[in-house]
């Protein structure tokens, strides 16, 4: 009864992969304590968070001085206003230069537009060249971490995947082995791509140069074999100067990885110029799809995000459900933030605010102190003054009725404790002194999986009133 | 009862500036023999489901030198509603709570450290738009403490002495609650009380900064996922060693405790000033 009532978002703890994520968040949580005795760690907040509030406050400028930038230095800006128009450029680029397979880099913004289905739709073939979603494309699956696409598989997963695909076997111990073999498969892929596309990590307004991040490497190598380069970014990604950058490019894989650097990091600024190795050619694609609406509310510091994954690893609730568990590309808590925030009329994504506790450990966790839990709770109420939840809505308005006045206040604790007490008493088996196993709604959902204090017959006011009163 | 004056009376001065934290700046009567008068704010699940942690709250601040008052007035901190999406329903009931409160300059105490983060945070974003509301929010939240940050920070009481209410060396596993951790950065203050108590041992669980998995109405519209992450939480402390948890919020202790008596577990569940009783008296 109270899933209707109470309108709970869907979703249910995983254990197939909550062990596969505890051990990743465990390792996070780790590397993160390394991180905090490395450097300052607050003040380094304060100081990435500076660098990306001044990004979002000055936007339209940036993106402007950037355009200028990414022009002169050889290279052309696209500007995309919805999801439909980007993944349209995007098709259209490659379908101008006859290209029939792209490499493509890890993007969650390209998971955003759903890049590979207008691909394939266009009869390009799409080959994810970083090994986490190169896994989950071979498998029919999703990426389920911004960072780490395939974190919620075991290393037995792939090693039964790759098993499938090479006609060979493979242990799942050796991890060396499994990752040779996908780099044997990937390596070759770059050198028949007649496109790369990658995203964005930050985008120096000052120079026009893109900045790209990563541990593998098959980004820089998917941004330099083919001949036409293509950028997809967020234009929140924009920064101002490379001073910010410089800070910036410690601070991700910092949150990240509990290291100041990267195992790769690749500047571009512009195509291969005359007698350069390198892509002839160089789109920025800039996507907007919602985020210029966002600038000025107050949801508008979600636009900091640096796409680092540290609230994910951080939220207790998605390592219980998984990132599959949000229904859409950015998952945990930036995602139950930024996909509402960005869709404002979508009723699917306006109940992913729901999925948290609000315990506050993604707002503590993130390296550009978006507050997150109270943006959250922002947008619980910005869905139910949109589309009210009747029955919810008659119970909180009730109950502010009573509880705004302590008369009403103690005839609730009257009849919780004097007439509702006996029929809880007679619905539950025993269960200690003080504590019932079933308890009517709204309070059903409770009990379905935990015993529940019974009322106090006499509340502490009555107490103290009968003692000292 | 004077004994417990005059190390109060000398904390307050050592307590000066550096002592405050998070806009709590409480006048101390320095230099003064006289009654620090609080006022109690039980709150709404002490009130109605565990009201000895309320008596026992009362016990300690007056053992401890305070002059206790309970305004009849008070109801909730209207966190339910704020929480669950209801901002207007959410004011109504803490309007109720700055009209009790506000009515007296005394500090106002809670033994629960979610509320208090309720009205020094959650109250900014209430009365954002009522500048007048506002600043009598931020008056009141000001002087609005935990029971730990108040004794500890406010009193200058490192320790206040109890007895673990059974067993004498019950292994025993602190649980932060999160809105004291994160909300309030009250990590030091319960874990400085409970050193002072007899009669058990804390032991170091993984994480224990970690959710509960209660999160109000949290716990009953992800009711699985709720108790999956309980159940994490309780097992961690039994693979810790512990046979009891500890914790300052009477919601974490109830899903605690509810999932613990449904799995039929070895494990007892506390509020702190359980353990803050004199021997003998509990």
């Amino acid at each position: 009864m109270s899933h209707r009532v109470l309108h709970p978002p869907r979703a249910e703890p995983a254990p197939a992969i909550t062990v596969n994520l505890h051990r990743a968040a465990g390792n996070w949580a780790a590397k993160r304590a390394g991180a905090r005795q490395l450097v300052d760690w607050e003040a380094w907040r304060e100081e990435a968070r500076r660098v990306r509030a001044d990004a979002v406050a000055h936007l339209p400028e940036l993106i402007e001085r950037l355009e200028e930038r990414v022009r002169a230095a050889g290279g052309e800006v696209h500007h995309a206003a919805t999801a439909e128009e980007a993944a349209a450029i995007i098709v259209g680029l490659c379908g101008a230069r006859g290209a029939s397979s792209v490499a493509k880099a890890k993007s969650m913004t390209a998971e955003e537009i759903g890049l590979n289905e207008a691909l394939e739709l266009a009869g390009v073939e799409a080959v994810e060249t970083d090994l986490g979603e190169y896994i989950v494309q071979q498998l029919g699956d999703r990426p389920s971490h911004i960072l780490a696409p395939a974190v919620h598989l075991s290393a037995a997963q792939v090693a039964e995947l790759f098993g499938r695909l090479s006609g060979e076997a493979f242990d799942p111990e050796d991890t060396a082995a499994l990752v040779a073999y996908a780099r044997g498969v990937l390596r070759e892929r770059f050198l028949t791509a007649d496109v790369g596309i990658t995203g964005v990590n930050m985008a120096v307004a000052q120079t026009g140069s893109l900045v790209l991040i990563e541990s593998e490497g098959n980004i820089r190598l998917s941004a330099s074999l083919p001949r036409t380069h293509i950028a997809l970014m967020g234009i929140e990604k924009v920064v101002r100067d490379w001073t910010g950058a410089a800070h910036l490019m410690q601070m991700l894989p910092l949150a990240s990885h509990g290291r100041p650097a990267a195992a790769s990091t690749s500047v571009v600024t512009g195509p291969a110029r005359d007698g350069d190795d390198g892509p002839g050619e160089l789109h920025v694609v800039l996507l907007d799809a919602g985020r210029s609406a966002v600038r000025g509310t107050d949801l508008e510091e979600a636009l900091q995000c640096i796409r680092c994954g540290a609230c994910l690893y951080a939220c207790p609730v998605y390592r219980q459900v998984g990132g599959h568990a949000y229904g859409s590309s950015y998952s945990g808590p930036i995602g139950a933030v930024i996909t509402p925030a960005l869709e404002r009329s979508s009723p699917e994504t306006a109940q992913l605010p729901w999925m948290s506790s609000l315990c506050g450990a993604c707002a503590e966790a993130c390296p550009v102190k978006i507050p997150l839990d109270d943006q959250l709770v922002t947008l619980r109420a910005a869905a139910q003054a949109r589309d009210p939840h009747r029955g919810e809505a008659a119970l909180f308005e009730a109950w502010a009725r009573l509880w705004s006045r302590p008369a009403g206040y103690r005839a609730t604790a009257r009849t919780a404790g004097k007439a509702l007490g006996p029929l809880w008493r007679k619905a539950a088996r025993a269960s200690g002194e003080g504590w019932t196993a079933r308890a009517p709604f709204p309070f059903d959902g409770w009990t379905s999986t935990r015993d529940v204090r019974s009322p106090a017959g006499e509340p502490f006011h009555e107490r103290w009133r009968k003692r000292r009163g | 009862m004077s004994g417990f004056f005059a190390p109060f009376a000398a904390n307050c001065e050592a307590f000066g500036e550096t002592r405050r934290r998070g806009g709590a700046a409480v006048r101390a009567p320095v230099g003064t023999v006289r009654a620090v008068r609080v006022q109690l704010f039980v709150t709404c699940l002490v009130d109605l489901l565990y009201p000895k942690v309320g008596e026992r709250t009362v016990a300690l601040l007056e053992r401890l030198g305070c002059d206790v008052a309970f305004p009849a007035g008070q109801t909730c901190c209207g966190q339910p509603a704020l929480n669950s999406g209801y901002p207007e329903q959410a004011r109504r009931v803490a309007d109720r709570f700055l009209d009790t409160f506000a009515a007296s300059s005394d500090p106002v105490v809670a033994p629960f450290g979610s509320c208090v983060h309720m009205v020094r945070h959650g109250y900014e974003r209430l009365y954002a738009d009522d500048p007048g509301r506002l600043a009598v929010a931020r008056e009141v939240g000001g002087r609005t403490h935990s029971l730990p940050g108040f004794v500890v920070e406010v009193l200058g009481r490192e320790e206040v002495g109890g007895r673990y209410p059974g067993e004498a060396g019950t292994p025993v596993a602190y649980h932060h609650e999160c809105h004291m951790l994160r909300g309030l950065g009250e990590a030091a203050p319960p874990l400085s009380l409970l050193g002072g108590v007899q009669g058990c041992t804390l032991v170091e669980t993984e994480r224990a900064d970690q959710c509960c998995g209660f999160g109000g109405t949290f716990a009953l519209k992800l009711a699985q996922v709720s108790t999956a992450m309980a159940d994490e939480k309780l097992d961690r402390a039994i693979a810790a060693g512990a046979r009891a948890i500890v914790s300052t919020d009477v919601g974490c202790l109830m899903h605690l405790d509810g999932r613990a008596r449904r799995r039929g577990l070895d494990l007892e569940v506390h509020h702190l000033v359980d353990l803050l009783e004199p021997e003998g008296s509990l």
